[in-house]
């Protein structure tokens, strides 16, 4: 029952400031932010309620809910969370006060129609964390998709009517696909969306190499996974602050969490298969991602790029498929959900100082706004991944779960690690052209941070260094969760295991003929050679 | 010792740190009280570094405990916990104590500058991450603090960031050193695969066992020391990574003595000392000497021609960190660490006592125009001279010991090119006494060059600087005496014997040392009287004279050589290939190109829809035509 509580409280928001939207705008305002503070303050109960011994989805009744919806077509109402999801919805109910807070006074128009969009976004991202029906999975994840076009269409920059329509578009194309491979697991279900029961399968599914691609190019866009990752700069760009927070920060999770759950799982020997595929796509993403973000003027496609750099890394932990790359993406998942939000904040807060998102425009506001000087390093470096605050922790582990556990080539997570050195020169080179030097007269009348504005940002720094420095907390509720992953993955990676008189060279199964065939005529060459 | 005494070691640096860095607009006005917490929470670690060298003399095994698990993974855990042995506790002390009286000499030496809270908050951050990388019991935890040592790197050479030169070299300084972290990182990651830990106690009981086990195609252990090697290469400025140190003198002169003197830039050092264990089995140390001796060369050629005095200083600590990896390297353990000891004392001295001479010549750097400084800055010059004396390997002072040991102990090493290793440090120490002396006879002696205008407000400075000068020239001097007579048999060997891998090494040298003491000491003498003939009474020049003389003086064009052929390339790759070519040229190019496809098709189709029946309805005869056609003829 507390679950749907935390799914729709939200959407109670929504139709209170409906009806009260003629009480000005600090009513509405008042209602958003305690409406989302409401959801946050309840949603700390799915946590202290959390069994962390519970393998799979938690089963007590407060957390988990099963009721028939349109029971002719095996379609019910059913959400539950485990340690994966649990940390996404927690994610989710925490952003979104802050977010609203952050809003405070730069909408300008529409008001209570921004944060009405803003609320059933919410609603829509924690249903589909929460959804355990893929009927229902999939409504949470296509509805979610209209309060953010309207967030972008209407409160967006310039081009935002171009940025909607290539948002909405790249999405819909993987959900078409999505759609159909919902409904092909629907009739190999017993004409059942249930995933919990397509969870427990046996065995594999027919067209399982089909499903999985439908699947994952829908997540891979949405992650986005190179080179699907156009839409998110335009995006960026032209979202609202608050817009782009909520993107980077929960929706982009949306594609690796659908990874996780279900790519993964439900398919583990096409993902096997498919890793020699994704893996370089993923370090791709990693090196290309930060090159880019390296060269950008503008301060909001360079921190968009930088997304597509550190989501390289969670699809890279996910298909290590080790236990701790996978703790490792889903902590990091968090981790640049808080770290990104944060930049896009603080980004918008000299946005909404200075009117200009361009690099070249600032510079020396350390000296004049010193608070904001502070915060905006310590999210810095937390993105950079410095040990002691969240990013490294959650870096450390895919990297080193990739190299020990990976069922792939080493140099893949050489290559990775490159990535290292490259968040530190794009982030620092920023850094220093924002906030270092002399400030021209614009930047030097610029006020530091108002104390909404460090209300919105420390709860964020709370957690940045929280996760660095103890970050378990964090990954022991996981741990299970995590493991029915592996667990899955690897039934099937024992399937390489080679039968008697096979033999295995570089991970790969060879033909023992073909072996014999090799020694003797390297024989013969040697025997030539002797002869002569 | 207990696990609460290195709890109050560890912390209390931290707790200034947030003092001086929260409640610093309070404290601003008060200079005096931000300073004095600074230094305060530093004594407080001294004192227990004390402790703790005192308890840790009769202790058979190192102290090791944990303080709580940090990361958990499926089967095994990385903690935070604390590893203490004679290694420890003279790193502890160096950083404690040459970082006690440089917050000491910073109160005075920072006086009247506006950012002087930050300053302090810095440094306390400082000492606490450097604190991390020597007292961690695992790698992890040392990687924790070397990456924080960085950090604190980074905001202390851009202390003045509305300098351009000086965040740039901030700047270079992170990026260069993540270059050799990146070599760090996947050093723990081959030590993982070999050992499932990253702890020193399992990797060092262990290594003797898995001495065979294969990484990367090639053996584990190997591969982890010379990977943890780059990283070592990145933080102590070794060739091809040296690059950001001489930059990074852009800092505070402070800083520079404690971070890019007497302890960051040792961290490499202590971390193969750590290593000792694996670089025994591995052999790798060969790498090590030559990429040490190598440097120590480079660097020293380099400083001949600078006329920058900090500049100076810095490619001499390049060059000194060579020596030490030169130590290291032949398996010389404690005889590194011995140079790390002194070096820290005599180069933290040097750097601060170059820092009372900017402070009397409204922070001028160039030494040309300097000259005849010593009348009015008799401490300072006095100071200096212990400090250059002790470098150049005048006889029984402290770099004489140190030195020689390493140099001995090459020369002994049981693999091929000791010897050649010896003969090249030998060169070099007579290139270093003739540098260092080049620097205090330009500097200190002959006519002054200094402008009418400074020269009036040439001063000496405050006690509060000049007593921690006075007070570090001692050790300076004599510490070699103390710890290091008897060369293998010295006090210092005796204590640092028990640490691991330390009595394994190849480096044990043999014979008597005093055939290589005399050798060093004439070689010392004779660079220091040659200095003396060609800079008693001489400026240098102002233009390089010949090619050869054009080249040192710009550093063989190193940093220029970076900048064309690796930044600006990789720069202009990612604006024109990647980002306008590829991102949005090709890809998106792609997409929008899908959507004008589509809608141009729909264009056409479009045109279908007439609205007009007659057409609809012959369309449909047509169509029912066709198929009874295709049912009649073909099914």
């Amino acid at each position: 029952m507390l679950l749907s509580i935390v799914i729709f409280l939200p959407l109670l928001g929504v139709i209170a400031i409906a009806l009260l939207r003629n009480m000005g705008a600090s009513a509405i305002k008042g209602i958003a932010l305690v409406i989302s503070l409401l959801t946050f303050v309840v949603s700390i109960g799915l946590y202290t309620g959390f069994e962390a011994g519970i393998d799979g989805f938690q089963t007590d009744s407060q957390l988990y809910q099963k009721l028939p919806w349109i029971a002719g077509l095996g379609i019910s109402y059913h959400i539950g969370i485990d340690g994966i999801s649990l940390w996404l919805v927690l994610l989710t109910t925490f952003l979104t006060p802050i977010c609203i807070l952050a809003a405070w006074n730069s909408v300008e128009k529409g008001l209570s129609g921004f944060m009405m969009s803003l609320l059933a976004l919410e609603t829509g991202m924690l249903g589909v964390f929460c959804a355990l029906d893929l009927f229902l999975f999939f409504v949470f994840w296509e509805a979610m998709l209209i309060p953010m076009y309207f967030l972008i269409g209407i409160w967006g920059g310039e081009r935002r009517i171009y940025a909607t329509i290539k948002f909405v578009l790249y999405t819909m194309a993987g959900s078409a696909l999505m759609l159909v491979g919902i409904l092909a697991l629907y009739f190999q279900n017993g004409n059942s969306f249930d995933l919990v029961t397509l969870l427990a399968t046996e065995g594999t599914f027919d067209h399982s190499y089909l499903l999985f691609l439908a699947f994952f190019i829908a997540f891979a866009i949405k992650v986005p996974l190179f080179p699907f990752h156009t839409w998110l700069p335009d995006a960026h760009v032209e979202a609202p602050t608050v817009g782009s927070v909520i993107l980077a920060g929960v929706l982009l999770k949306m594609g690796t969490y659908g990874i996780v759950r279900f790519c993964l799982p439900l398919f583990p020997q096409a993902a096997a298969d498919a890793t020699p595929w994704i893996v370089p796509l993923a370090i791709i993403g990693i090196i290309y991602g930060a090159l880019v973000a390296m060269v950008q003027p503008d301060l909001k496609k360079l921190v968009a790029y930088s997304s597509v750099s550190h989501l390289g890394f969670v699809v890279l932990g996910l298909f290590s498929k080790s236990h701790l790359g996978i703790q490792g993406s889903v902590l990091q998942m968090i981790n640049h959900g808080l770290s990104t939000g944060a930049l896009f904040l603080l980004v918008g807060m000299i946005y909404e100082r200075r009117h200009s998102r361009m690099i070249v425009d600032f510079g020396g506001l350390a000296k004049k706004m010193p608070i904001f000087a502070t915060i905006f390093l310590i999210v810095t470096l937390s993105s950079i991944g410095l040990p002691g605050l969240n990013g490294f922790v959650g870096e450390f582990m895919i990297l080193l779960g990739s190299f020990v556990g990976g069922a792939f080539s080493k140099w893949y997570v050489v290559f990775a690690t490159t990535g290292v050195i490259l968040a530190a020169v794009y982030m620092l080179w920023m850094f220093q052209r924002v906030m270092f030097g002399t400030p021209d007269n614009t930047n030097a009348s610029l006020p530091d941070l108002k104390p909404r504005e460090i209300v919105v940002l420390l709860p964020i720094l709370l957690f940045i260094v929280w996760i660095g420095v103890h970050p378990n907390t964090f990954l022991k509720p996981m741990k299970a969760s995590v493991g029915v992953v592996t667990e899955k993955v690897k039934v099937n990676e024992s399937d390489n295991t080679p039968e008697v008189g096979q033999v295995i060279i570089d991970g790969e199964t060879q033909d023992p003929v073909i072996l014999k065939v090799e020694t003797a005529t390297l024989q013969l060459i040697e025997e030539e050679a002797q002869t002569k | 010792m207990s696990n609460s005494l290195i709890i109050i070691l560890l912390i209390s640096p931290l707790v200034g740190f947030l003092i001086n860095g929260l409640f610093g607009k309070w404290l601003k006005g008060n200079e005096k009280l931000s300073g004095t917490i600074g230094a305060l929470a530093v004594l407080v670690s001294l004192i227990c570094s004390i402790i703790a060298f005192v308890n840790v003399q009769g202790s058979e095994k190192p102290f090791n405990e944990v303080l709580y698990s940090w990361i958990a993974g499926e089967s095994f855990t990385f903690n935070i916990g604390f590893h203490v042995d004679a290694l420890t506790t003279v790193m502890l002390l160096v950083i404690t104590g040459v970082g006690f009286l440089i917050h000491v000499y910073s109160i005075g030496y920072m006086h009247g500058d506006a950012g002087y809270t930050r300053y302090f908050a810095y440094l306390n951050l400082f000492v606490f991450a450097m604190l991390i990388l020597v007292l961690g019991n695992n790698y992890l935890m040392m990687f924790v603090g070397w990456e924080g040592v960085g950090l604190c790197s980074y905001l202390l050479i851009g202390f003045w960031y509305e300098k351009q030169s000086a965040t740039d070299a901030g700047k270079k300084a992170f990026i260069v050193n993540r270059i050799g972290d990146f070599g760090f990182l996947l050093g723990m990651f081959t030590l993982f695969a070999v050992f499932n830990s990253l702890d020193f106690s399992t990797i060092f009981s262990g290594a003797e066992a898995k001495s065979d086990e294969i990484v990367f195609g090639v053996n584990g252990i190997m591969l982890a020391t010379l990977l943890l090697f780059v990283g070592a290469v990145g933080k102590s400025a070794q060739l091809p990574l040296y690059v950001w140190l001489p930059d990074a003198m852009e800092g505070p002169t402070p800083v520079s003595a404690l971070i890019h003197a007497a302890t960051m830039v040792t961290a490499g050092v202590y971390m193969i000392a750590r290593s000792a264990v694996l670089y025994n089995i591995a052999e790798t140390g060969v790498v090590v000497a030559w990429i040490g001796v190598l440097t120590a060369l480079f660097a020293a050629i380099i400083a001949l021609k600078q006329n920058d005095i900090k500049r100076i200083l810095a490619y001499s600590t390049v060059s000194q960190l060579g020596y030490m990896f030169v130590g290291v390297g032949v398996g010389a353990y404690a005889s590194g660490i011995f140079h790390l000891v002194t070096h820290a004392f005599f180069k933290g001295l040097m750097f601060l006592t170059a820092g009372s001479v900017m402070h009397a010549m409204a922070n001028e750097l160039d030494i040309r125009k300097m000259g005849g400084l010593r009348n009015k800055l008799p401490i300072t010059h006095a100071t200096f001279l212990v400090g250059a004396l002790a470098i150049a390997g005048a006889p029984f002072l402290s770099g004489f010991w140190s030195k020689d040991e390493i140099l001995h102990s090459a020369w002994g090493v049981t693999w091929g090119s000791g010897k050649a290793i010896y003969i090249i440090g030998l060169i070099t120490a007579f290139l270093t006494a003739f540098y260092m002396f080049r620097l205090i006879f330009v500097t200190f002696y002959g006519k002054s060059r200094v402008e009418p205008e400074v020269a009036s407000h040439l001063h000496e400075s405050p006690a509060v600087m000049w007593i921690p000068l006075a007070i570090l020239a001692i050790p300076s001097a004599l510490i070699g005496l103390l710890l290091g007579v008897g060369g293998h048999n010295s006090w210092f060997h005796h204590f640092t014997e028990k640490v691991a891998g330390f009595k394994g090494g190849h480096g044990e040298a043999l014979g008597s040392p005093i055939p290589f003491m005399v050798i060093s000491s004439v070689i010392g003498i004779a660079g220091i009287t040659f200095a003396w003939t060609r800079y008693k009474n001489r400026v240098p020049s102002a233009e390089p004279t010949n090619a050869l003389q054009k080249l040192v003086a710009n550093k063989f064009y190193i940093d220029e050589l970076y900048n064309t052929f690796i930044v600006q390339p990789i720069k202009n790759a990612s604006h024109f290939l990647l980002w306008k070519l590829f991102d949005t040229g090709i890809i998106d190019g792609i997409v929008n190109g899908v959507a004008a496809l589509i809608r141009v098709i729909g264009g056409t189709l479009r045109r279908l829809q007439t609205g007009l029946v007659q057409v609809y309805i012959v369309s449909m005869v047509l169509g029912i035509v066709l198929f009874l056609a295709y049912y009649l003829f073909f099914a």
